[in-house]
């Protein structure tokens, strides 16, 4: 699904992502965990398409090169991306942001606008499913949200696109213990065998909950260690320097 | 309203060439022109006299300069004045003939054929859907004691009306474009509501037969009888003309003990090139007085064209209790400035007003807003709420917030704020994200921005307001 090789990437002639590898497969997920500054968030940006850095090396997505591609055509094809930090913009609905972002991708696919009434449907099965409460849908986006219910909204919006490549930025930083299997219940009730997710995270505390295929180390801009879950337990007790 | 051509600057070679079939006043401002613009109007007297006593007042008076955006010199005597609908034949005979781009711009709002039609003056049958339409409303109107017409046939048929109320508002001489307004006025809308009625439908100059051949220099006049209220809609779109074209129009507003008027406008006057080529100087004088206790006026406006717009919608609240309320979306792209604002004229007691303006930038334009807010000695217990937003587009527009205050006594209160924004990268790359293009995110953020002012639209203005605002924005981000 996902093939990234010798993939580096600077920002103002700084140099950030050093040569990183990485594949993914339909059904798998991965989990990214490393230090502050080491490049998790440049990864998922870089996968997303947003702008300001130059790049270099093979960057394919379902046999296409992502390079090549703007944010909206990534989004149409299934990237999501959760936001660390998702954006409040003032006036708009919840729900209507959600529903032109749905209309936008699903015409993409090929497939019919929901209208109105269907649409409501599906956000109130979602978003039960999830345990988030419906008020907070009318509300305008992410504006005067609590750090909480922005990632719980993040993960209702790739409930309801329905994304085949979801990235999850540090989705869990921050939250209580409640929000957090709310985040884990979204993810896990996601899963099979042709979505795939790429969670970033700096600790293993979510990866309780979320059982990753796969476990990198990110360092410095290039992946330094991999392995299964138990990783991310050694981790949690040595930390990340020994793994340099 | 669009024919009525007007050019600034126009050789004077070529100014000559006259159409025949073109009844046109003398050019220039002159005692002749103005009694040409009467005469033909079969005004009464005291109309001709009033005109004149304003053109006497003109004479005297300055234009201002003061405002935000300059504008080359205007040569008045090179102007004309009135000239009258040409006839059919010289109109467009089909949209095939109508400018592709502003076909393209009808379409994206949705404007049905026979509207468009109408919008960029190609001939149209005297059997037109929409007069029909229009006369059923007159029908129902016209049971309710309701007056609306043409300013012209209210000057013959309602002269008591007329004579009481206009000019009561806005002053003959108050200041140099509404004097030449009122010197030089060709047509513009009326409206009497009687006491106690409340107006059935939303008035808009599209229902108003004759509505199609409005003048450059408009002026409108409606009255609010005790306990009535009315809601009226102006829509402005202009076709494309190279040539720099000035629109000076008055409006004014009574309402009367426990009335109450909303009068929103979409104006979309065709804004000149890229370059900055063409477009209209919208030079506006509206104002509405809340004569009696109780009353209301609230301003709506979506300001997405024009070359200059340079107007302040405003209230005089003289009557107790009385509120003002304006609301005000601006929107410059390109090379297009504004400066608009509104007064709020506190006189009365427990007197209440409410501000709130977007303006938006983009391009190379240039957006002020410019308010007055003025507490009287004796408006005790006022209160009045100023919110001013801008936001920036990119880096070559700008942004200005001049408030002007004045609170005279100690039991009132004036509250200010204003923010300026610029629309954020990362807004856009988060829509971008959920699958939305660049365009649809900026109408997305920026329909938002402005969502407490379309909100105050009728339903279906702001369908389309919010569809100008997203058209006025294309491609200002790149």
């Amino acid at each position: 699904m996902l093939e990234i090789k010798n993939l580096q990437v600077s920002i103002n002639n700084k140099s950030i992502l050093k040569g990183l590898n990485l594949s993914i497969k339909p059904g798998e997920l991965h989990a990214i965990m490393g230090p502050n500054g080491s490049g998790k968030s440049t990864l998922a940006n870089v996968l997303s398409g947003k702008g300001g850095y130059k790049i270099s090396g093979k960057l394919n997505f379902e046999g296409k090169d992502l390079k090549e591609i703007t944010i909206e055509e990534r989004a149409k094809k299934g990237i999501f991306l959760a936001f660390q930090y998702p954006l409040e913009i003032p006036g708009v609905n919840t729900n209507i942001f959600l529903k032109t972002s749905l209309n936008s991708i699903r015409k993409a696919r090929g497939e019919k606008e929901m209208d109105t009434l269907s649409f409501l449907k599906l956000l109130k099965e979602k978003s039960s499913e999830l345990g988030i409460d419906e008020n907070f849908l009318s509300r305008q986006l992410n504006v005067g949200f609590s750090g909480g219910e922005k990632k719980k909204n993040e993960i209702l919006q790739m409930k309801i696109l329905d994304p085949n490549f979801s990235i999850l930025d540090e989705t869990d930083s921050g939250l209580d213990i409640d929000a957090l299997k709310v985040i884990a219940n979204g993810v896990n009730s996601s899963r099979n065998k042709k979505k795939s997710f790429l969670v970033i995270t700096h600790y293993q505390r979510l990866l309780n909950y979320i059982k990753p295929d796969f476990v990198h180390v990110l360092s410095d801009g290039k992946i330094v260690k991999s392995g299964c879950s138990e990783l991310a337990e050694e981790l949690e007790k040595t930390g990340y320097k020994k793994t340099n | 309203m669009t024919k009525q051509n007007i050019n600034i600057n126009q050789d004077y070679k070529y100014g000559f060439i006259t159409d025949i079939e073109n009844i046109r006043a003398p050019k220039g401002l002159s005692e002749q022109s103005i009694k040409f613009i009467s005469d033909i109007k079969k005004e009464p007297k005291w109309m001709l006299d009033w005109r004149l006593k304003a053109f006497e007042r003109f004479k005297n008076l300055e234009e201002p300069n003061w405002q935000k955006p300059k504008y080359p010199k205007i040569n008045y005597q090179d102007l004309y004045y009135y000239s009258a609908p040409k006839s059919l034949s010289d109109k467009p005979k089909s949209l095939d003939e109508v400018d592709p781009k502003l076909i393209e711009t009808y379409n994206k709002l949705g404007i049905p054929l026979q509207e468009q039609k109408k919008l960029s003056g190609v001939a149209v049958d005297a059997v037109f859907d929409s007069i029909s339409v229009a006369t059923t409303y007159k029908d129902e109107l016209t049971k309710k004691g309701i007056i609306f017409c043409s300013i012209s046939e209210a000057i013959q048929k309602h002269s008591d009306l007329v004579k009481k109320y206009l000019g009561s508002v806005i002053p003959i001489s108050d200041h140099y474009f509404a004097t030449l307004n009122s010197a030089v006025f060709t047509d513009g809308s009326f409206v009497y509501i009687p006491p106690n009625v409340r107006c059935p439908m939303e008035l808009s100059t599209y229902f108003r037969i004759n509505a199609s051949e409005t003048g450059q220099f408009e002026r409108t006049l409606i009255i609010a009888d005790k306990g009535s209220y009315v809601s009226y809609l102006e829509g402005c779109t202009a076709p494309i003309r190279n040539e720099k074209q000035l629109h000076v129009a008055n409006v004014e507003l009574v309402a009367l003990d426990d009335a109450e008027i909303k009068y929103s406008t979409v104006q979309n006057w065709y804004p000149g090139d890229k370059d900055g080529v063409g477009g209209i100087y919208n030079f506006v004088t509206k104002r509405g007085v809340c004569r009696g206790r109780n009353s209301k006026i609230s301003w709506t406006q979506v300001e997405t064209g024009s070359a200059i717009t340079w107007k302040y919608p405003s209230c005089i609240l003289q009557g107790d209790n009385s509120i003002g309320e304006f609301y005000s979306i601006a929107i410059t792209n390109n090379h297009q400035k504004a400066d608009t604002g509104t007064k709020m004229i506190h006189l009365g007691k427990n007197t209440k007003s409410k501000i709130i303006s977007k303006g938006i930038s983009a391009g190379k334009a240039d957006n002020t807003y410019r308010g007055l807010v003025d507490i009287g000695r004796k408006a005790l217990n006022s209160r009045n709420y100023t919110q001013c937003d801008s936001l920036l587009m990119g880096n070559k527009c700008g942004a200005h917030t001049i408030p002007y205050i004045k609170n005279k006594n100690s039991s009132s209160i004036a509250e200010h704020e204003a923010t300026t924004s610029k629309i954020n990268e990362e807004q856009l790359f988060y829509c971008n994200q959920r699958g939305l293009n660049q365009e649809e995110s900026v109408s997305l953020i920026v329909n938002g921005f402005c969502k407490e002012v379309l909100q105050q639209l009728p339903m279906e203005f702001a369908v389309e307001a919010q569809k100008l605002v997203s058209i006025s924005l294309e491609g200002s981000v790149g």
